[in-house]
């Protein structure tokens, strides 16, 4: 079981969090995105070996949605942050 | 009672002066205080005390602990009763009750053995290839191999015991009370760090119980006594015996199975029979010992052929003499300090037959001490003896042991003690996916490289003299302190009486003589031959992981802790390949069986998941009403009366409802209190329809998308206050709902300044509906509630009998209604004032069910509609849909699929002879006669019978529906087989200009 570093409440279990997908999308700007934009953010994900951004809401705590840098091949976590903050580390 | 004639006056730690009673298949025995059900079976000459999973061969006692692979009893009776448990771990109680396993009628006379005599039809794979054909013969074939093989019988009653969860964090986790694992705590713990300490034996000492070893010139268990005592008075250590630690999972999670009960015949009262742990730890310390392994040799599984280490733990533990006359099998020198405790104890040692034809001079001065006569380079190729071991030939090994020369010699015996080495038990730092490495000079795997925060020590990590396991545990205590941030040096390492190397030489299979014949198993609990471990080589099952589920090797309860690495290394040696590079199945959790019982924990029975209930919950028990689930909730379908079913009564309330007034309780319905300068902003882009100009004091109806397009979830928004409003979902997707509007809030419209929070248990909910529905309440409303006031779609705040109360003209019936939020507390309080308030106009309340009925009448969606398939368009919301602003799902509301015709949309269904029932979930097609394949033209999502119209009506999803008005097409369920003639229409069935709810 993963624990999670929360930016507001610190290291939590997993079992206090929601998965809530892949952080590395960019949704398209509502005036000017095309239906293959669209297409794309709603269904092509990317697969990568090792560090991935996703994002974790903590939904059994603050309710706000983290950030996770986590090494899918290790389950390594290598670093939190807020949805919108730039992660360091583990080469993605 | 008979007396217990294997059992020495004195020597070992059971209490004399308590003798316990117990019985195995039927009848009575006696142990004393501290026995295991094994220690007091052999202590009373049991030998024989199960039959083998395939073959039903005798078996016995094989093991003193979790290595045990034969001897697994069904415990209890009834309720309680458990099966496929090791007697080398059930504590003995006073009235303990044991059968024997695998026999059908009896242990002594077994119809199953005859499975032996007919061994070539169980060769290895035998499912596999004797039962596949005829496939429709399988559950006869099944049924039939249940009732001969099965591995004891679970209980069918409900489990009368309950079971704890406990979660902990801890600086320094140690897993494993022996030498290393308690100078690991020490030293750990000395430094002031948050230790747990467990250990699976009731008795601390790991090795050491079963020896007779001294620490600083002390008996070595003075020094455990020494150590447990300290650990238990700091008041940062947690100290658990009878406690294994069963898995080890990501980011140090470890999971420990604490065995509060099983050495009583019953817990206590509100005791849990095990309390399952879940600990996180910041440092993790293995000192998990080593298992002794078995020789693969001819009949190895006669009873009376046992580890070394498990006849010297009887003797030294239990003063119990696993047998008279003992032949010691070795290919290593921790046998001899064994046999001269056998000795000791009174066991007569025939021989001590030594595989390796150098043998060091110590264990030789130790062999003529006990005046035993060592036979070096020697095997025993073959046990005699049916029912028990009476004798075993020995014979001299070739220079590479693959061959058993010279003269055979027969040595009576009724006990073989066999050592061919020793396991580290690797599992647990396998399991956090740490690499093992396999070491010669010890014929074992050992830990190699790390992956999580843990550190092994001692035997585990092949460390097995005594002195060496106490400097490891020492080291890796301080060590796992000061990475935990408690900064430890080891303490000095006390002096101790045993230095023995184990010096082992491997001999993986012993050969078998042309003139003997016999099986030489590798798994006993699975009765895997290396024969058959040949067959699974001839047939191209050559990976260990391929041989694993081809021969079951290393399955079963013991997961082959005493066989794998000699199955594996048999393997190897048949590829002509190295152990490490045929390699080791994957350990996986738990290490031992844990009772679904302790995984369930609380979480049992009615409270498997929590239950939510309105604040009315009682109200409707009294009355009468059956609920139906709701996610989480509970809700009452409806008020059945004398001798109603809940049909009729659903008829009755929906018809009232129409015609008089009724209440109903909506507190499920999902709440969100939305607040922020930009929530109007934020509303426009989360719904279809707008939301700017909505005024203060106004509901308006709303449909979300999801982003791919479709239907998501509706409700109601009701602008509260200039920048506040209370949002409404449904009741299934209300965590949902929030979760989606949170995230759009927070990732992606993080510049919009607004904040939510659920409100869906703050305020109850109960809407008033029916012609007199105002009359009703206007009685009760401290505020004028007439139709200015608050007409249609408005909202105002009053109190309602005395109660602060939000109102709502909104309908979901489609009668003149209102739903009125109170604080939960006053909820049954204004429900009574309603119901009194209303009795003059026959108010009545109306369950779900009813409530149903009319949104069907009214061709309201819900679940059966908003599926996740349909679009606004296909729902009929399409002119809903904005055109001046954005929103989420509409880029691809528009897409190609999704747009076009041919799309299912919602109709309305009625049986076109005007009374047959729709049947539920049916599928719409044009000709039911037709020969398949069937077009399906749509299916039904709702159905029921109309008391307002007087007959049967549904709604569904249909091809183009919009344009078949008129039609006659039949609904058609397979599942009952019933096909009804249905013509389709408008889905509003009632006052579709909704002239009722503006009344």
């Amino acid at each position: 079981m993963l624990e999670i570093k929360c930016p507001w409440c610190g290291a939590r279990t997993q079992t206090e969090f929601t998965y809530a997908g892949d952080a590395t999308l960019d949704r398209p700007d509502a005036e000017t995105g095309s239906e293959e934009d669209w297409y794309e953010y709603v269904y092509l994900r990317d697969n990568p070996r090792g560090a991935h951004d996703e994002l974790w809401q903590h939904s059994a705590g603050c309710r706000r949605y983290v950030k996770v840098r986590r090494d899918v091949t290790t389950h390594e976590i290598i670093a939190t942050g807020a949805p919108g903050a730039k992660l360091d580390g583990g080469g993605s | 009672m008979s007396a217990q004639p294997y059992r020495n006056a004195e020597g070992g730690r059971v209490d004399r002066r308590r003798p316990v009673g117990f019985t195995f298949d039927g009848k009575r025995y006696q142990g004393y205080a501290g026995d295991t059900l094994a220690a007091a079976l052999l202590a009373n000459g049991v030998r024989l005390v199960g039959r083998s999973f395939k073959y039903h061969r005798p078996r016995g006692i094989v093991g003193a602990g979790n290595e045990e692979s034969n001897a697994l009893v069904q415990l209890g009776t009834g309720a309680r009763t458990e099966p496929n448990l090791p007697a080398t771990r059930v504590e003995l109680y006073e009235g303990l009750e044991a059968t024997s396993q695998n026999r059908w009628p009896s242990l002594n006379f077994d119809v199953g053995a005859i499975n032996a005599l007919m061994h070539r039809l169980f060769p290895a794979g035998f499912y596999y290839k004797t039962f596949m054909w005829p496939a429709k013969l399988w559950p006869l074939y099944e049924h039939a191999i249940r009732h001969i093989a099965g591995m004891g019988r679970t209980a069918t009653a409900p489990d009368p015991d309950t079971y704890a969860h406990r979660f902990h964090h801890c600086d320094v986790l140690v897993c494993g009370g022996g030498p290393a694992g308690l100078a690991a705590a020490l030293a750990a713990a000395r430094a002031g760090a948050r230790v747990v300490i467990a250990d699976e034996n009731a008795e601390w000492g790991g090795m050491l119980r079963s020896r007779t070893d001294a620490i600083d010139g002390r008996p070595a268990l003075e020094w455990v006594a020494d150590a447990v005592a300290e650990l238990a008075r700091l008041p940062e250590v947690t100290v658990l015996p009878r406690t294994t630690v069963a898995g080890y999972y990501d980011h140090n999670m470890l999971v420990l199975d604490e065995r509060v009960a099983d050495h009583k015949p019953a817990p206590a009262n509100h005791e849990p029979r095990h309390r399952l742990w879940q600990v996180r730890a910041r440092e993790v310390v293995l000192a998990t010992g080593a298992l002794e392994r078995p020789f693969v040799f001819a009949d190895n599984d006669r009873p009376g052929v046992m580890l070394t280490s498990a006849a010297q733990h009887y003797a030294n533990a239990h003063g119990v003499r696993a047998g008279g006359n003992a032949v010691v099998f070795a290919n290593n020198s921790s046998a001899y300090p064994a046999a001269r405790d056998l000795a000791a104890a009174g066991i007569g040692i025939q021989a001590i037959v030594d595989v390796r034809a150098e043998v060091p001079d110590a264990d030789r001065a130790m062999a003529r001490g006990i005046g035993a006569g060592v036979l070096a380079g020697h095997a025993v190729v073959a046990a005699h003896g049916a029912r028990q071991v009476t004798s075993v030939t020995v014979m001299a090994l070739d220079a590479d042991a693959t061959g058993a020369v010279g003269e055979p010699r027969e040595i009576l015996c009724d006990l073989v003690c066999q050592s061919a080495g020793w396991t580290p038990s690797v599992h647990l730092f396998s399991q956090s996916r740490g690499k093992l490495r396999y070491d010669d000079g010890l014929t074992a795997f050992v830990p190699d490289r790390s992956f999580q925060r843990e550190r092994s020590a001692g035997a585990a990590k092949g460390t097995f003299d005594l002195k060496g396991c106490l400097a490891e545990g020492f080291a890796a205590g301080a060590a796992a302190a000061t990475a935990a941030g408690f900064p430890a040096a080891a303490p000095a390492t006390p002096d101790c009486s045993d230095d023995t190397e184990v010096r082992p030489r491997a001999i993986w299979a012993v050969p078998l003589p042309v003139f003997l014949h016999g099986k030489r198993f590798v798994d006993h609990q699975n009765d895997v031959t290396a024969e058959d471990v040949g067959l699974a080589y001839r047939e191209g099952y050559r990976s260990v992981e391929h041989l694993k589920r081809y021969t079951t090797l290393g399955m079963g309860t013991d997961q082959g802790r005493t066989s794998n690495v000699n199955g594996l290394a048999v393997m190897a040696g048949l590829r002509s390949d190295a152990i490490p590079t045929v390699g080791t199945t994957t350990f996986r959790q738990p290490f031992t069986p844990i009772p679904m019982g302790a995984v369930a924990g609380a979480h049992a029975h009615a409270d498997v998941a929590p239950t939510r209930v309105s604040a009315l919950y009682d109200w409707h028990k009294a009355h009468g009403a059956p609920f139906s689930t709701a996610g989480y909730w509970l809700r009452p379908q409806g008020y059945p009366r004398d001798g109603e079913t809940l049909a009729q009564a659903t008829q009755r309330e929906a018809r009232h409802v129409r015609t008089h007034v009724g209440v109903v309780d909506v507190s499920t319905l999902g709440k969100i209190d939305l607040q922020g300068r930009d929530a109007a902003e934020f509303l426009n882009r989360l719904y279809i329809n707008g939301f700017a100009k909505l005024a203060v004091g106004k509901c308006r109806y709303g449909v979300m998308l999801r982003d791919d397009g479709m239907v998501y979830d509706d409700g109601t928004v009701t602008r509260i206050a200039e920048h506040r409003y209370l949002v409404t979902t449904t009741t299934v997707h209300a965590g949902g709902v929030m979760s989606h509007m949170e995230y759009l809030a927070q990732v992606e419209w993080p510049e919009l300044d607004v904040r939510m929070i659920s409100v869906t248990d703050d305020w109850a909910g109960i809407a008033i509906a029916g012609p007199r529905a105002r009359d009703v309440l206007a009685r009760l409303a401290a505020a004028d509630i007439g139709d200015a006031a608050l007409p249609f779609m408005g909202y105002l705040e009053t109190d309602v009998a005395g109660a602060p109360a939000r109102l709502f003209r909104i309908s979901f019936s489609g009668e003149l209604a209102y739903e009125i939020n109170m604080a939960p507390a006053h909820m049954p309080h204004v429900w009574e004032a309603l119901l009194a308030a209303g009795a003059d106009d026959g108010i009545i309340a109306y369950g779900t069910e009813a409530m149903n009925v009319m949104r069907i009448e009214k061709g309201h969606v819900v679940t059966g509609e908003l599926n996740g398939r349909t679009t606004a368009g296909d729902l009929g919301f399409g002119p809903m849909m904005s055109k001046i602003k954005h929103f989420v799902g509409q880029p691809l509301a528009g897409r190609e699929g999704l747009a076009e015709a041919g799309r299912k949309q919602l109709v309305g269904l009625m049986p076109t002879d005007g009374r047959t029932p729709i049947p539920r979930g049916a599928q719409i097609v044009a000709d039911p006669a037709a020969r398949p394949p069937v077009a399906m033209l749509g299916e039904v999502t709702s159905q029921c019978v109309s008391p307002n119209l007087g007959h049967p009506i549904g709604l569904g999803l249909l091809v183009d529906g919009r344009a078949r008005h008129g039609e006659t097409l039949s609904a058609h369920s397979p599942l009952t087989g019933e096909t009804v003639a249905v013509t389709v229409t408008d889905p509003v069935f009632i006052d579709p200009e909704g002239e009722r709810l503006r009344g």
